[in-house]
């Protein structure tokens, strides 16, 4: 009798590989989806220039960005361009980041120390980045420095309150098993406190990817000669519009990288949220 | 010591706790004392609020009392103690480790890394508990009946020679519980662990228990220890007999008389 209800019990319960093929073929559906979208808002796009015969340097057409975009890329700057805002987010963000999640750590481990920061945390929130930019600059010269400074200010926030908020999820229940298994402070950290926050810091961290491409922009706006915010500046100033149109999609494909690189990460280290 | 007077394997002697709720005092536990012996069963019982948490976790290690002392195996026992083993009411599972890395966290804990052969010991550990093909399933896959299980085969696979049990099958439906109840004392017998349970259920006290432990309400007092002469190995027939109902009712009488 005893056998007979040990065999339901395992019934009750598939192995996983069976539940997840019907997700998949949704996922799979949902992807295809969003290559759609971009066609069919780029054949609006196009149609709007040519039914409303805008002059280029209002909207110019699908055509004519693609058409600068090869030009610049042939140049050889654009390239260098790129690369002077992707070092910038890069660094931006690793300071950024660093400080957000050794702060957030500490500041979620202590409520009294995250009372006595708070009001300051929020104070400096409170403040646009755009209105900070400008003395960043004054502070760190017009150089790689500044832009990566504000880069770190802007993704240093979402990635603060997620570490904390993450730090504070972590079972009760947990660490009591972790304290009767007498386990070391950096056995709890490695085991227990960093995966159970990863949820949680993986929201704030798509936040912050993102937001350090607009840090990165500010920070050039306020005074620079390379970068994609630059030409973006510039081509306002030619009134190059389909320049500023290939710089600001080619930020806007930057986003789209971090932000999937982020998730790729997230969907790799999370795979047990997903089972 | 003579025969008669088996060594006690865990002594509690005036153990007592407080908490303060804002600036008001509570009065958790009032002094208790008793002694637990080598291969024994013992539940706790009592009504809510009655400390039986507390006494658990004082005795793991978890929190210290405010007076008494302990003896584990006839040293002083303060801080947790890898020989006792803890089973939390709620099933402690890390959701991101598969069934078998759960299983194997203490052992990675103690020793740094977990060996082949360790390996193969939870595997066979995990298919006694009938959990042979869940090893790589997560905690979220498996029902609370399962994860329980899990649960006591990570604590077994510690050897553990006390084991405190918090309400262990209390969030698990009637006959999940049974079955659990007899795996438990079919564990028992065979490891020869001693095992201390608090339970809300009479009749899984009696069933289980050499002795029932009665506390009072808040603060918690212990009213009287049971003795349960039920012969083992403990059958779930044993239910219908006339000295179980008679125990049952003594032990239900004895926790209705402090309230």
């Amino acid at each position: 009798m005893f056998e007979t209800q040990k065999a339901n019990l395992s019934l009750r319960c598939e192995p996983p590989s069976a539940w997840s093929w019907r997700s998949r073929l949704v996922r799979h559906q949902t992807r295809l989806a969003a290559p759609l979208v971009l066609l069919a808002v780029l054949a609006l796009w196009a149609l709007l220039v040519a039914w409303q015969d805008y002059p280029p340097f209002i909207l110019p057409s699908p055509a004519l960005v693609w058409q600068k975009f090869l030009l610049m890329a042939a140049t050889g700057s654009l390239l260098l361009h790129i690369g002077v805002t992707l070092l910038e987010i890069a660094l931006g963000l690793l300071i950024g980041l660093s400080a957000a999640f050794a702060l957030g750590y500490l500041l979620g481990k202590h409520r009294t120390l995250e009372h006595l920061a708070s009001p300051y945390i929020v104070a400096s929130q409170s403040i646009p980045i755009v209105a900070i930019a400008p003395l960043v600059v004054i502070w760190m010269g017009s150089g790689l420095a500044s832009k990566v400074a504000v880069t770190a200010l802007i993704t240093f926030f979402p990635a603060l309150i997620a570490t904390i908020v993450g730090i504070r999820s972590v079972d009760p229940d947990l660490h009591d098993l972790m304290h009767s298994l007498r386990a070391s402070r950096s056995q709890l950290f490695w085991k227990l406190e960093l995966p159970a926050a990863l949820p949680i810091i993986f929201g704030g961290l798509k936040l912050s990817a993102t937001l350090a491409v607009v840090g990165a922009v500010v920070g050039e706006f306020m005074g620079a000669n390379a970068g994609l915010g630059y030409l973006v500046n510039l081509g306002r100033g030619l009134l190059d519009t389909p320049m500023m149109f290939v710089a600001i999609l080619l930020l806007v494909v930057i986003a789209q990288a971090l932000h999937f690189a982020v998730a790729a990460l997230e969907a790799r280290l999370l795979r047990w949220q997903r089972v | 010591m003579d025969a008669a007077t088996p060594t006690p394997i865990f002594v509690v002697d005036g153990v007592a706790k407080g908490f303060t709720d804002g600036h008001r005092p509570i009065q958790a536990l009032r002094p208790i004392s008793f002694q637990l012996h080598a291969g024994e069963i013992v539940c706790l019982v009592g009504p809510s609020g009655s400390g039986k948490s507390t006494l658990l976790r004082i005795m793991g290690g978890l929190i210290p009392p405010d007076v008494g002392a302990m003896w584990f195996e006839g040293q002083p026992h303060r801080a947790p103690n890898t020989a006792i083993g803890f089973v939390f009411q709620k099933t402690n599972l890390m959701p991101w480790r598969t069934i078998l890395q759960n299983v194997l966290l203490p052992i990675e804990i103690q020793q740094g890394k977990v060996s082949p052969a360790q390996r193969e010991r939870a595997e066979t550990m995990l298919a006694t508990m009938g959990l042979k093909d869940f090893e790589h399933a997560y905690p979220r896959q498996l029902s609370g009946g399962m994860n329980q299980r899990v649960v006591l085969a990570r604590t077994l696979l510690q050897q553990p020679r006390l084991l405190l049990m918090d309400e262990p099958f209390g969030q698990l439906d009637a006959l999940t519980r049974e079955r659990l109840n007899l795996e438990l004392l079919r564990l028992q017998a065979a490891e020869g662990i001693t095992i201390l349970m608090v339970t809300h259920s009479i009749s899984e006290a009696v069933l289980l228990s050499d002795r029932v432990f009665v506390l009072s309400e808040r603060p918690g007092r212990l009213i009287a220890q049971v003795e349960v002469p039920l012969p083992r190995p403990r059958t779930l027939a044993l239910m219908s007999t006339p000295t179980f109902g008679a125990i049952a009712m003594q032990v239900r009488s004895l926790i209705g008389e402090t309230g």
